[in-house]
């Protein structure tokens, strides 16, 4: 298991310094020279030459990398053209917005796709797994963003059950979980389940459905074991891809909330991400990327690393 | 040789098409997708109006309005024939990156797996980077990156499906390649670019294509996403993602005109999955 982990560890850190390898990039694929992306177009001559030594734009293109890395890895992700405070506390503050929504987002779909697959692949072929294989088809098909349009829609402007916009009472970017923010959270979080709720929907229902048929449940059954025995066996079998998946979807959740939080004008990653595209802010812009992958990365270490713990034969292989 | 393996090819082929006529969900979406494909052809000849043609009189006027079927959006232009110009660029949002990814993608895999060793090594673990980028942030990366532009949306669609691609043509290849026909073909002459065409390309193209199709969908959504957030498309140009998005402001004055563009984005993409479902089932049987 040790030296799983250090192995799983291991590999982890190419990948981590590739994330961050693109990110870097990202400034040079930015039409333009990457100063535009520092010193308005209007500076005089001798403050961007002075930028250009100050961030080391002088020097080759490998070292300027590394000297951006090692600041990088200090927190110092630079600072904001168009609001000239740093990037790290502007990405941080985001992405504490945006982990609120997909995080509950996430456990409402992981939840209920676990629970519908289940009794789908239990009651395979019956009217039960219709409806889920029809929720699920329904659930990859939608695009979010305009079922987000339809629950406001529906949710706001005709019933007015819900509000429609921001996080918290007037506009206010600070999340807090009291009754008057967690109204605002409803229909964003509503409409970003959607997603995970249709793939998990669908791996859970293939998965137990197939376990069903395995010689060691028909053995088990044989030996007159109750269902709920059974359940349990079958629950710790079907767990370590459950939870790859839902690992995969709650990373996807991160990036697919962009779409969601325009809509709900949620002030998260997504929506500091727009405005930066637009004000051609690329610091903004390579920070909330680098710090949304490196969550992502995290995040499938750490399913990486338990599923071995539900499922030790994972671990030698 | 080589003739023959073309007939057995196409034979393949006719089989999962015959496959496909038996399954009504997979058929009535193919239908579907044709009816509104010609639609978005042929709009020029079809649509009612002048998708362009704005009417500052005629602004938002509801859906079974004599002169405009579908009503018109905020700028007074007519909605139905918006849809169908609107539906060339969402299409081709969904279609073209699929595609240049399944070329790229798939010659990628397929020289991959056949070398083998150390260079398909340092290949795909340079692809597992992109795999931590979750697809509409690496989408939404690139093109802002790039800045707004339905050229730079495209190339940020394509590179996103191409890792995707490139994994599953190397799985099947390293598959096939240790399989004892190969050797025996290799035994008796044949030069490698020859195995790959006659007798690697046909085993790995199915579910590379399987895999292809299911992204059809994908790359709609993420496509009109992007002009949705108005990094694709620019207006006055009608697209279906751009068109949602423009039509925000008229949801609390007439909803059910706002919600039609995204509306199409979802029967269309529904058809989409339903397709490639159907397709997948009939190539596994097959198999």
């Amino acid at each position: 298991m040790f030296f799983y982990v250090l192995r799983r560890l291991l590999y982890a850190i190419p990948i981590a310094l590739g994330v961050t390898l693109i990110s870097f990039l990202l400034v040079y694929l930015a039409p333009g020279d990457p100063l535009n992306a520092i010193a308005p177009s209007d500076a005089p001559a001798e403050t961007i030459a002075a930028l250009k030594v100050a961030y080391g734009l002088d020097k080759p293109l490998p070292m300027q990398y590394g000297l951006w890395l090692l600041r990088a890895v200090q927190g110092d992700l630079g600072v904001s053209i168009a609001s000239g405070r740093p990037v790290a506390a502007e990405v941080l503050t985001a992405v504490r917005n945006t982990l609120v929504l997909a995080g509950i987002a996430g456990a409402i779909g992981i939840f209920f796709g676990c629970l519908l697959g289940a009794l789908a692949g239990y009651w395979h072929g019956s009217w039960i797994d219709r409806i889920a294989t029809f929720l699920s088809v329904i659930g990859v098909s939608v695009p979010h963003y305009w079922l987000g349009m339809v629950l406001t829609i529906i949710f706001s402007t005709w019933l007015a059950w819900f509000p429609a916009m921001g996080a918290g009472p007037g506009g206010s970017a600070e999340w807090l979980w009291d009754y008057a923010h967690m109204r605002h959270l409803v229909l964003p979080a509503i409409t970003l389940c959607v997603i995970p709720l249709g793939i998990i929907t669908r791996t859970v229902r293939a998965l137990v459905a197939d376990m069903l048929d395995q010689e060691f449940v028909i053995a088990l059954r044989a030996r007159g074991l109750s269902n709920a025995t059974i359940f349990k066996h079958v629950a710790k079998n079907t767990a370590p891809t459950v939870l790859a998946v839902s690992g995969l979807q709650l990373g996807y959740l991160m990036g697919g909330s962009i779409l969601v939080e325009t809509v709900f004008a949620w002030p998260g990653t997504g929506f500091l991400l727009n405005t930066a595209i637009f004000q051609r802010d690329i610091p903004v812009l390579q920070g909330t990327i680098l710090i949304l992958c490196m969550f992502f990365v995290a995040l499938n270490l750490i399913v990486d690393i338990i599923q071995p713990l539900i499922d030790p034969r994972m671990a030698r292989a | 040789m080589s003739s023959r393996a073309r007939i057995s090819g196409r034979s393949y082929w006719f089989v999962v098409f015959h496959q496909l006529k038996h399954e009504p969900v997979a058929l009535f979406s193919a239908l579907l997708l044709l009816l509104i494909f010609l639609a978005a052809i042929f709009a020029p000849w079809l649509a009612p109006s002048d998708p362009y043609a704005t009417s500052m009189i005629h602004r938002l006027q509801p859906i079974g309005s004599p002169d405009h079927l579908l009503g018109t959006d905020e700028l007074g232009r007519d909605m139905l024939s918006r849809l169908m110009f609107g539906g060339r660029l969402s299409l081709l949002m969904g279609v073209a990156p699929v595609f240049m990814a399944f070329v790229i993608g798939s010659s990628i895999g397929l020289f991959a797996g056949y070398v083998g060793g150390k260079i398909n090594m340092i290949i795909m673990r340079m692809l597992d980077v992109f795999y931590a980028f979750p697809s509409v942030l690496l989408a939404v990366a690139i093109s802002g990156a790039l800045g707004p532009g339905m050229m730079n949306s495209l190339f940020a669609l394509t590179l996103v499906f191409i890792p995707q691609l490139v994994r599953v043509a190397e799985s099947v290849t390293t598959q096939v390649r240790k399989l004892d026909y190969i050797e025996a073909a290799r035994m008796s002459g044949a030069r490698s670019f020859s195995i790959i065409r006659v007798h690697v390309l046909g085993n790995v193209l199915g579910p590379v294509f399987v895999y292809a199709t299911g992204l059809l969908s994908v790359s709609m959504i993420l496509g009109s996403g992007l002009s949705f957030l108005g990094l694709g498309v620019k207006p006055p140009e009608p697209e279906w993602g751009l068109m949602l998005n423009t039509l925000r402001s008229a949801i609390f004055k007439e909803p059910l005109i706002a919600a039609l563009p995204g509306a199409m984005i979802f029967v269309t993409s529904i058809a989409f999955n339903l397709l490639a479902d159907g397709v997948r089932s009939a190539m596994d049987i097959k198999r």
